[in-house]
């Protein structure tokens, strides 16, 4: 029998992986996606692991994923709805807390209760973030000039980095500058007094990063939390409705309806090269499956240090994968609720619960909590991001019951020196279960069940090396055409018809699908084919 | 729980009233005959109390009562309270006199504008900025090596601007004894009950007018006592949309709608100079230092200023609010930010921003591209402006002390 050659085989259904295969089959191409695991969606999924409820037991909310995508792809007529969050809370250790309202004078008065003058600074915060917001938004949706190749297109892209910055005053050009490298506390110094109001913002500078609030660069880590929005409204976040893997099972509905052919259980092993140009992938059976091209959507290291044989590419370009942080810093637990839970701080009736919720009110308490990791230990004081998506969504959990998801810093990638053991992950989560029970009595009698996932299980189930949700972290010497390699950074690989397409690659991590769509824009220029079902980035006025 | 958490517990208010009220919302609420409100400064506010027309005519014929509360008022106290107002503002301050009210404007470091405001002068180290966005970051920031307290009064003073022709006779009646001999942007007080009202012939409609000032638990004796006096002189309670038809009659600007302060926007490039929004008149280059100096006056001299804010008189009568300016009906030259037929001048009128030369050196052959909805198709007018001196309206009144009695 002669084996099918597929036009395109993309290695992992994770959320980029299967965007690029959508765009890909949509122009034309007969695409396979390869996943090893028994359902799609990587690290955007909803799993059901007790009966009756469904966890987003990775990614937990959404906000980056661009808009543009779900209008091409039919996401929504593929059963995609994104709910926004009503509220937000930091509790603090007085049994006070800080409430994060949507509404703008509510929310200003509620600063005010700790200072009059962050309550107004807000707004300029707020100000100066959307600016560098716009700045960064248009560049999300192109590839990454590379500034070594004098080809007219990556000139083009140089001139139009250019004149983005050319639009700017020099005082805005060295405010953005600043931005860029400076630590998220220095950042939030400049405009307020209140430590609960910096620990509340500093989070997003922090998240998925294996930095401390006062490490610098991450500032723009907040910043690229900043730039999704839910429907217009930028900066905003919201939940999936039936969780995260409503995205994937959008995505994958959106593929097959094209015609697309989905493999699960499939376990890449290796890509097959003949004569330096890839021509297929071997899965762990010892099966081949052929394809003219092959895109990986699985991070940079994972790609090009266990896919690809070492003799097939160039020395240094390997010393770069090597060196690329991928340092794993959070785990994960997601959480049975039998009922809702009780935190006697929060005002009744207060929106509070409807949104995230945290526990560390102090940059310091932050900064401990990454001494913890630094030493090779998870934070005795974890710093977590929690929610409750049923407090919204009606369909992941029976009536009265809850879905809590606890996204935890900091985890290390190894116990100091060593492999995680299950002790070892069990008093992880005995770590977050008591700072959740500090706050809120009766908790841990609420609970049904309950997933753990450190940097170990991460790794092992998901795919991501140590457990890093970014595929590679955010930092100013790793995005724009430094990520992952310079001279790479445009999707392509020193492997001819090898193309990278998830979040190791611009602009990087979080449920975004950007590089997912640039990757196929690439791949589609090198075919001389018109992305057709590619519709223009959105303006930003 | 420590004392401060039940003090920040005792600030939750907002949960169950996200928007405040003024004290004066219970009168406002008894005379609403149609529900016309809208959220001015987190405060709930009237756009009218159910008839604009006859609103409007009280604030031209008798006398309209304006809740202006929700207005930013922060007290600066100390003995630098003079020259950190004079560092702070454009205008000189020095020649202030106390008891007395001017208008002014505060700028960034490149000289684009904050916030427009009154100072009042209470004292000779005690003065009083009311304006409309909130300051108290910026004022705090700047006060930076001046020996001044700041406090905010917004939530504790109450305002009622009291306008129109009878409004002196009005006050007269409350036994405000002298009060027609105050003259404009002048200061007096009269005690009420236990307290004390402080009255200042300020206003922003262009007419005969006084602002009276309160702290909160004097505001509804205040209200009853003025509409009782008031009773046989036409007093009528107004809201925004009122107005703001006198203000645009009288050319005032407003921030965020006839130009956007430079602590709001996003885009940088629209900012404004004082020279940019016709606040020129305000700079004093003589005076000493103050935010924003080197960059106006060098904007002046290489005349770099990109935008000028003018009077039009519009062709035909259809409100040209939001329409794009042309000159020769082809190039684009400016926006109009606010436009109205005046009921008092018989005109069409507007203000716009204009980009130069057109507006200053370029005035003739100039358009308004007006979308007139109507029954749901766009009448698309093209109407020829002209621009003329600012205020659309001057009223001999405004300014006659003692004004005429009734």
């Amino acid at each position: 029998m002669r084996l099918k050659t597929y036009d395109a085989i993309i290695v992992g259904g994770g959320h980029n992986g299967l965007v690029t295969a959508c765009y890909l089959q949509k122009a034309g191409l007969d695409v396979l996606v390869v996943e090893k695991n028994d359902w799609v969606g990587g690290a955007a999924v909803s799993r059901s692991l007790t009966p009756g409820f469904l966890y987003s037991n990775c990614s937990y909310v959404c906000s980056l994923f661009r808009p543009e995508i779900m209008r091409d792809l039919e996401l929504p007529k593929h059963g995609l709805q994104v709910l926004p969050y009503e509220g937000g809370a930091v509790l603090t250790r007085d049994g006070d807390y800080l409430a994060n309202y949507r509404e703008h004078y509510p929310h200003q008065r509620e600063i005010a209760r700790f200072s009059k003058k962050d309550a107004e600074a807000y707004d300029r915060y707020a100000r100066d973030v959307t600016r560098q917001c716009r700045f960064i938004q248009p560049l999300l949706m192109r590839t990454a000039p590379d500034p070594f190749s004098f080809k007219p297109r990556d000139i083009q892209e140089l001139l139009f980095l250019a004149r983005k910055f050319g639009e700017m005053s020099a005082h805005d050009l060295a405010q953005t500058i600043r931005f860029w490298t400076m630590s998220i506390s220095d950042f939030l110094d400049e405009y307020f007094e209140t430590d609960v109001l910096k620990a509340f913002l500093a989070i997003s500078g922090i998240i998925g990063t294996a930095l401390g609030p006062k490490s610098p660069g991450t500032a723009y880590v907040l910043l690229h939390h900043y730039m999704g929005e839910v429907d217009g409204s930028v900066g905003a976040w919201g939940f999936a409705r039936g969780g995260m893997g409503a995205i994937s099972k959008a995505l994958a509905a959106s593929f097959q309806a094209s015609g697309g052919t989905i493999r699960t259980g499939a376990d890449v092993q290796q890509v097959l090269t003949r004569q330096g140009r890839a021509c297929g992938v071997v899965l762990a059976n010892g099966e081949e499956i052929r394809g003219k091209m092959v895109v990986s959507n699985a991070d940079v290291k994972r790609t090009f240090l266990k896919l690809v044989a070492p003799s097939d590419l160039p020395d240094r370009f390997l010393n770069r994968v090597r060196n690329f942080k991928m340092r794993g810093s959070s785990g994960k637990v997601n959480i049975a609720l039998d009922s809702l839970p009780d935190f006697p701080a929060l005002p009744a009736n207060s929106p509070c619960t409807k949104g995230d919720l945290h526990f560390t009110d102090s940059i310091e308490r932050m900064e401990r909590a990454y001494d913890d990791w630094k030493a090779e230990r998870w934070s005795a004081d974890p710093m977590i991001d929690l929610m409750i998506p049923t407090r919204i969504d009606p369909t992941m959990a029976p009536p009265g019951k809850h879905f809590m998801s606890c996204f935890t810093q900091y985890c290390p990638p190894k116990v100091e020196g060593r492999d995680w053991t299950d002790q070892d992950r069990d008093a992880f989560a005995e770590s977050v279960i008591s700072q959740i029970a500090a706050y809120s009595p009766g908790f841990r009698d609420r609970i049904i069940h309950m997933e753990v996932r450190t940097p170990r299980e991460l790794e092992a189930e998901v795919g991501l090396t140590e457990g890093n949700i970014f595929q590679g972290e955010l930092t100013f010497d790793q995005i724009l055409f430094n990520r992952p390699v310079p001279g790479y950074a445009q999707y392509r690989s020193p492997i001819e018809g090898l193309y990278i397409c998830g979040s190791s690659t611009h602009p990087g991590g979080g449920v975004m699908g950007a590089p997912g769509r640039n990757a196929a824009a690439e791949i589609l220029r090198d075919l001389k084919l018109s992305p057709k079902e590619m519709s223009a980035a959105h303006d930003v006025l | 729980m420590t004392m401060n958490a039940s003090v920040l517990k005792a600030l939750q208010t907002h949960i169950d009233q996200p928007i405040a009220e003024t004290p004066f919302e219970p009168r406002f609420d008894a005379l609403s005959r149609y529900p016309d409100w809208y959220v001015w400064a987190g405060y709930k506010a009237a756009h009218s109390l159910g008839d604009v027309e006859a609103e409007y005519t009280a604030l031209r014929n008798a006398a309209g009562v304006f809740d202006v509360t929700p207005m930013n008022k922060y007290r600066i106290t100390g003995a630098d309270a003079e020259r950190f107002l004079n560092y702070l503002t454009v205008r000189d301050v020095r020649k202030l006199a106390v008891d007395r009210v001017h208008y002014t404007c505060w700028c960034n470091d490149f000289g684009h504008v904050i916030d427009d405001g009154t100072l009042f002068r209470l004292g000779a180290d005690d003065f009083r900025l009311c304006c409309q966005d909130k300051q108290y970051d910026w004022l705090t920031d700047a006060a930076f090596g001046f020996e001044v307290a700041i406090e905010e009064e917004t939530h504790h003073v109450a305002g009622l601007a009291l306008q129109g022709p009878t409004s002196c006779r009005i006050l007269k009646n409350m036994g405000f004894i002298g009060v027609e001999q105050l003259k404009p942007f002048q200061i007096a007080r009269y005690s009420l009950g236990e307290g004390t009202v402080t009255v200042s012939r300020t206003g922003f409609t262009g007419d005969l007018g006084y602002e009276l000032w309160v702290e909160n638990g004097l505001a509804l004796p205040l209200w009853d006592q003025l509409f009782e006096a008031g009773a046989l002189h036409g007093i009528r309670a107004v809201g925004y949309q009122a107005l703001n038809q006198c203000r645009i009659e009288a050319a005032f600007i407003v921030p965020n709608a006839d130009f956007m302060t430079a602590s709001h926007v996003l885009r940088p490039d629209r900012a404004r100079l004082p020279d940019e929004i016709g606040l020129d008149w305000l700079v004093d280059p003589d005076k000493p230092n103050f935010n924003g100096k080197r960059a106006i006056l060098s904007a002046q001299a290489k005349g770099t200023a990109k935008h000028v804010l003018v009077g039009l008189e519009i062709e035909g009568n259809v409100p040209a609010e939001g329409a794009i300016i042309y000159h020769r009906q082809k190039r684009e030259a400016g926006i109009v930010t606010a436009g109205i037929w005046s009921p008092t001048a018989k005109r069409n009128i507007a203000l716009a921003s204009l980009d130069r030369p057109f507006g200053t050196t370029v005035t003739e052959d100039l358009w308004a591209e007006i979308y007139a909805l109507c029954e749901g198709r766009y009448h698309k007018l093209m109407k020829r402006v002209k621009i003329v001196p600012r205020p659309f309206l001057k009223l001999d009144r405004r300014t006659t002390t003692p004004p005429a009695d009734f």
